[in-house]
């Protein structure tokens, strides 16, 4: 064995080990969706609420309540700007939610709505995320039954902040889970990526950066019910790319079945507008966050017929097949680039920074 | 992308590589260094290094301003962050560099004012809009970024605008070029020339290489068939028996520079007499400050900066890793106590740092990669 | 270790000089130009920027010169291969 081999073979041993959090205080690294989060989470919450329904970490719970099949999660929205193109924090807080039930396979069906107000926020403003929360909810074909309000003194929050929980109902018999992904296993994307993380980034106005782009914000509880009929048993797990993108969720599935994800880069969908403002920031598209783009492993078989299904789908028209699963290299995201070559593609550390080097 | 794309086709490359072979002699190796840190983001980022033949060998350089900046300096920063009426603005690529009690984000956490900005005129604009601010921005750098600093401060000085400040890191090339030619473990055969560096100081400074050392340089685009095609034309000097300066970077490297580039530099700032390097210790003449025209500009002395010298931790290998005489990999501590997430030294913080480009993207040999891609 | 992307000059600022409308795949940024000699750059130009600065223009002959260089070195290896193809070793 070469020395390379075994410095390497060290390595996977330590990225192996359980994670721990070094810092003493949080950092914005810990809510970026990357490695600091998943390890914030891991050493402090799951430890502290250890059982098997949380260990799962998926993206939400599958709970049999009364006989019934029902799946529970919860998600909280910060967002700067709280409205951007293509949408606002109301629509948001209401299709996040949907979307973890939706991506357990799950019928969306009631959501709660948490509100943290700073004083002086704008009433105006508050009704406006509310009619977005409305409109969002009905699109989606679910009801707000309950909510809460508090009120923090000025200077304590930025301006708004929602938290959803949403409780859904298996209505077909599939159990989705990265368990259940096997090498051979095609990757598929439902559209093009990083919109929404990239239309928040220049909407903050920091970088003086204008763009064609909106947030692409979406309910998906529909492409993927399409998916679900179209492959019944062919979906092995299914992931909304939000924060963190396509690379962490590829990252996680890899890890927590030890098999490898190779992806084709060319076959990647983005959009020029997105790519554009990525090489001027120097970030990479695969680790920006989408708020309506799922990625689904299927059974290889089936890669052609959940393709189509994705694309007969206004939602899921710009879906593409980007990769596969592999034996090797075992917990590991692989891109092979359009150039001919290929990369390792990890997980994220903290938020993806623009950078001048 | 326009002058983008075109330069990663991947069948130009296939095809280039192997007039790549066809140059080598056989049985000889060749070991060429990146000298720029932008130069190995590449590499990483488009797989380039499955292109060439193994008897070529590339050497990630001491080109990162990030990974240069020694820990001190951060502190420094950081101190000046603190004061209670100062906004901090620094690009991205600061933000997760470690001094020796944490970084600009730990600062954050901990309560300082500390904006990310992409342009220097970003921070002259945060510092006209909040007037009862100091406003600070943390030069960082080599000669591509110096001009746009200077032209910032050119600026405020021109608008009377007194509370913006540079705290002024930049660094120039050559003496670290110098520096690493003069080290007694050299094994290279030649440089690939930092591309955007040369639009403002040109070709012609890098004469002394060929001249003095007798190595070839080629001054090298961005994308990735222009880094190949600058391995190439070094390749082709060896077989030639050449060793010169040649720019293949010829759409956008004047071979003269830019003066107006080098004559912002000049009116701003001057050479220090010396510089810490991180990982490769003082070295003279290598760095820039602001003149006394521009004090009230130089957060140097518009604060108290404690300018504490914080060693280099002595787990951390990136000395040599910077000087290209150790991989990555070789260091003791890369990928287990050294990584993204927890790193030691400064190659592992910026992406574009020869340890966190490896971590994230090179980390397993050609031939696991090739049987895991077959499929 | 300097990022630094093309982009098209698609306006000259009205009031200043110093000043233009870059666009990089149709991201758009006002971009200083103050590095580059007066009245060097008109829209339609291809320019250098990095961190908000225009830092040279882009010399489209040379860019076209390069691809040329390139595409020769490939087709040289092309006929390469089909002489290689064509020969008979046999």
């Amino acid at each position: 064995m070469t020395t390379e081999q075994s410095v390497l073979e060290r390595i996977e041993r330590a990225r192996l080990r359980k994670a721990r959090v070094k810092e003493e205080r949080v950092t914005l690294a810990h809510g970026a969706g990357g490695k600091a989060t998943q390890t914030l989470v891991e050493d402090v919450f799951v430890d502290a609420f250890r059982n098997p329904h949380l260990e799962a970490m998926t993206d939400g719970a599958t709970l049999t309540l009364n006989g019934t099949r029902t799946v529970f999660t919860t998600d909280t929205f910060v967002v700067s700007p709280l409205f951007f193109p293509g949408g606002d924090i109301g629509d948001l807080a209401v299709n996040g939610t949907v979307n973890d039930l939706a991506v357990c396979g799950a019928r969306p069906m009631y959501l709660s709505a948490g509100f943290v107000l700073e004083e002086g926020f704008p009433v105006a403003d508050l009704r406006r995320i509310a009619a977005s929360m409305s409109a969002a909810a009905a699109a989606a074909g679910v009801a707000v039954v309950t909510g809460d309000t508090k009120v923090v003194e000025r200077g304590k929050a930025d301006g708004c902040y929602v938290n959803t929980a949403g409780i859904g109902v298996l209505e077909r018999d599939v159990t989705l889970g990265a368990a259940a992904v096997r090498a051979g296993d095609a990757v598929l994307v439902s559209g093009p990526i990083g919109e929404h993380g990239v239309t928040i980034m220049l909407a903050r106005g920091e970088l003086d950066i204008e763009a064609d782009l909106a947030s692409d914000t979406a309910p998906l509880h529909e492409p993927v019910a399409a998916l679900l009929d179209a492959v019944p048993g062919g979906v092995r797990v299914l992931r909304d790319a939000t924060r963190g993108g396509v690379a962490t969720v590829l990252n996680e599935i890899a890890q927590a079945v030890r098999l490898g994800v190779v992806l084709d880069e060319a076959a990647i969908p983005v959009a020029p507008v997105v790519n554009g403002a990525c090489e001027l920031l120097g970030i990479d598209p695969l680790y920006v966050a989408c708020e309506g783009r799922f990625v689904a492993v299927v059974d290889g078989e089936h890669a052609d017929a959940a393709l189509a299904a994705l694309r007969g789908h206004p939602l899921g028209q710009g879906a593409a097949i980007v990769g596969h699963v592999a034996d090797e290299p075992a917990g590991t995201v692989l891109l092979k680039t359009s150039f001919g070559g290929t990369r390792i593609v990890d997980m994220l550390v903290g938020d993806p920074l623009p950078r001048i080097c | 992308m326009r002058f983008v794309d075109e330069y990663r086709d991947a069948d130009q490359a296939r095809a280039l590589a192997a007039q790549i072979t066809a140059l080598c002699e056989p049985g000889r190796r060749y070991q060429f260094m990146e000298v720029c840190g932008g130069h190995t983001h590449t590499i990483y980022k488009h797989g380039l290094e499955d292109h060439l033949p193994e008897a070529v060998t590339l050497v990630h350089g001491p080109g990162c301003p990030v990974c240069v900046i020694p820990m001190g300096r951060v502190d420094d920063a950081i101190a000046i962050a603190r004061h209670p009426d100062v906004i901090m603005t620094s690009f991205g690529d600061m933000m997760r560099v470690p001094g020796g009690a944490g970084s600009f984000f730990d600062a954050k956490a901990e309560g300082a004012d500390i904006r990310m900005v992409y342009s220097p005129l970003d921070a002259l604009k945060i510092a006209r809009r909040n007037p009862d601010r100091r406003v600070v921005f943390m030069a960082i750098g080599f000669e591509t970024t110096a001009p746009s600093t200077a032209m910032t401060v050119l600026r405020a000085a021109a608008e009377g605008i007194e509370n913006f400040s540079v705290f002024c890191n930049h660094v120039t090339i050559l003496p670290a070029i110098k520096a690493i030619l003069d080290s007694p473990d050299l094994r290279l055969d030649g440089f690939l020339g930092p591309g955007h560096v040369s639009t403002v100081i040109g070709c012609r400074p890098y004469e002394f290489i060929p001249g003095r050392y007798g190595k070839p340089l080629v001054c090298a685009g961005f994308e990735p068939l222009d880094i190949l095609q600058s391995v190439h034309m070094l390749l082709r000097q060896l077989a030639d028996g050449r060793a010169e300066v040649e720019n293949q970077y010829t759409r956008v490297v004047p071979w003269d520079g830019n003066q107006r580039a080098l004559e912002a530099i000049g009116e701003v700032m001057e050479l220090r007499p010396y510089f810490e390097w991180r990982g490769l210790g003082f070295i003279s003449q290598s760095a820039l400050r602001v003149r006394d025209a521009y004090a009230v500009h130089d957060a140097e002395r518009v604060f108290d900066v404690p300018g504490v010298r914080v060693a280099d931790p002595k787990a951390c290998q990136c000395g040599e890793v910077l000087k290209g005489v150790i991989k990555p990999w070789e260091c003791k501590v890369f990928g287990t106590a050294c990584t993204p997430e927890t790193p030691i030294g400064t190659c592992m913080v910026s992406s574009e740092g020869a340890c966190a480009a490896y971590y994230n993207y090179g980390r397993f040999t050609r031939d696991r990669v090739k049987e895991a891609t077959r499929a | 270790m300097c990022l630094g992307i093309p982009g098209e000059i698609v306006e000259l600022s009205a009031d200043r000089d110093d000043l233009a409308m870059v666009e990089v795949a149709g991201v758009r940024r006002a971009v200083n130009t103050g590095l580059l000699g007066p009245g060097e750059v008109r829209p339609g130009d291809w320019v250098l920027v990095h961190v908000g600065f225009a830092m040279s223009k882009i010399d489209e002959a040379e860019a076209a010169a390069t691809l040329e260089l390139l595409r020769g070195l490939g087709s040289a290896y092309t006929d390469e291969l089909e002489a290689l193809a064509s020969s008979d070793i046999t």
